[in-house]
């Protein structure tokens, strides 16, 4: 990992937590410790893949089609999107449901930095620098009933500031799922903010999921809801095309995509000579998480 | 009516007008003012002014027959062979700026994904009509000529349809390219009844 380009404009607060965290975070995760700051286990996709994608790219290149399809929408329109006040409820099969408010939620669990690629489904990749901590530290809150087998994620519902969702285009309130133990795996993070600061609202503010071996649109963003359910949930993109997104959506050189490669990404950022690069099974986390599909065929469970 | 002079003229300012999204792009580029994906915005610029020029090119037969002048038929050709050009650069910055010449991984996608198939075969099919454009191979080939240059007709239908597979979720866009190219055609069906 090269020099952290916003060492300058990060508080030193801040800065020094982030130092914390990654010696934590490398005693916890083998692939990534602190001496290395390396995101993947394969040499060569590091060498491609270690520099943050800029601050600017990550704020202003975004898939979030509730506010707009274009990659530049979720900036443009999103600026007057209000999150204050912000209730997040936990329901479905647990003992008992609660509710709970983003700055509740904040001041509770502490963020810690997490720098993650993240490989979105259309063939492109950013190494973002995320503030969050994982799921499992709010789930374990509560005690959840023993036939609970998922967990669903609703996103916001709010036409009126959500000019997206004035049209069809996915089936609103977008809709994600994971399976328990997925959810429950350390790297599945609650993101709180990212480069230090805030999360942007184009990024899914106030809170949003990040699930680091999952195409990106697995990872829903500005969460109201979480719900334990005991059958596979129906997510957005499933409806909207089931035969292009599978629930399960790992990273997956192998499989591939009726419309992008998968067997190779661009790195956002790069120029008109900068090669495309190899794409890594679990976007390079394997290492973490490939116990979690041990015996299951991933070309049928895509 | 306009001279011969004049029509002369004319056909010099098309030309170079037809040049400008070429120079926009460049221009572009030079001033490093491409987004975070630079290749898809030239894939994306480059492809859709091939479908510009595909709407222009079949734009000409009924204009002909709507103001009853023949000089719209003058520019059909240099239209035309902006489609190719265009559609070359746009398959160049997919193979070379995009695939850095990777044939394997292109063989690939154009096997297994049907937008890039039927792409590709759009940019083939050009190319007898490229080559057959001149003066002498219309004389050569009378009444075949005319045939052979109704492949335009299967090519914009492929463009329009490549245009309309790739895209994601919101179809607007192709959609409104795929109604105006059937709509040019249809004039087509219309005129050979009578």
């Amino acid at each position: 990992m090269k020099n952290y380009k916003y060492s300058d404009i990060t508080p030193e607060k801040i800065y020094s937590k982030r130092r914390n965290f990654v010696k934590s975070f490398g005693l916890g995760l083998g692939s990534l410790t602190l001496s290395s700051m390396s995101l993947l286990n394969n040499a060569h996709a590091l060498k491609n893949n270690s520099e943050l994608t800029s601050y600017k790219d990550i704020t202003t290149y975004n898939n979030y089609y509730e506010f707009g399809t274009a990659k530049g929408d979720p900036y443009k329109n999103s600026q007057e999107f209000k999150i204050k006040p912000w209730n997040i409820s936990i329901e479905g099969e647990v003992e008992r449901p609660i509710n709970l408010s983003a700055n509740e939620i904040l001041s509770l669990y502490p963020s810690e930095e997490r720098i993650y690629k993240l490989r979105c489904v259309e063939g492109w990749s950013m190494v973002i620098p995320w503030m969050g901590f994982s799921l499992s530290k709010l789930l374990n809150k509560i005690s959840i009933k023993n036939d609970a087998k998922f967990v669903e994620f609703e996103s916001v519902y709010d036409p009126e500031q959500m000019k997206g969702q004035r049209y069809p285009v996915l089936n609103w309130p977008y809709r994600e799922g994971l399976r328990i133990d997925e959810a429950m795996h350390p790297l599945t993070t609650v993101v709180t903010g990212l480069y230090g600061k805030t999360l942007p609202n184009q990024n899914g503010a106030p809170l949003r999921i990040f699930v680091p071996w999952k195409y990106g649109f697995k990872s829903a963003k500005a969460i109201v809801k979480i719900k334990l359910v005991k059958k596979m949930p129906t997510t957005s993109w499933m409806k909207a095309s089931p035969r292009e997104y599978g629930f399960y959506s790992n990273v997956n050189p192998n499989v591939s995509h009726p419309r992008w490669s998968q067997a190779s990404e661009r790195v956002i950022g790069g120029n008109l000579l900068s090669p495309r690069v190899e794409t890594q099974m679990f976007n390079g986390y394997g290492d973490d998480v490939a116990n979690l599909y041990s015996g299951m065929d991933l070309k049928k469970y895509f | 009516m306009l001279t011969k002079n004049n029509q002369k003229y004319l056909k010099v300012i098309i030309f170079i007008l037809s040049l400008i999204p070429i120079f926009f792009i460049i221009y572009k580029i030079i001033t490093n003012q491409l987004g975070p994906e630079p290749i898809k915005d030239i894939t994306h610029h480059t492809g859709k002014w091939t479908l510009y020029f595909i709407v222009i090119t079949l734009a000409m037969t009924p204009l002909k027959k709507i103001t009853k002048l023949n000089i719209w038929i003058n520019y059909r050709r240099m239209f035309g062979l902006f489609i190719f050009f265009y559609a070359s650069v746009h398959l160049m910055t997919y193979v070379g700026l995009d695939y850095r010449f990777d044939f394997i991984s292109i063989g690939d996608d154009i096997i297994k994904k049907k937008y890039i198939f039927i792409g590709f075969s759009a940019w083939v099919l050009l190319i007898p009509l490229v080559i057959t454009s001149n003066k002498r191979m219309i004389k050569a080939l009378k009444d075949k000529w005319k045939k052979l240059h109704r492949l335009i007709y299967l090519i914009s239908l492929f463009g329009a349809i490549h245009y309309l597979w790739l895209v994601k979720r919101d179809l607007t866009e192709p959609l409104i390219f795929l109604t105006i190219i059937l709509i040019l055609l249809t004039f087509r069906f219309k005129f050979k009844s009578n």
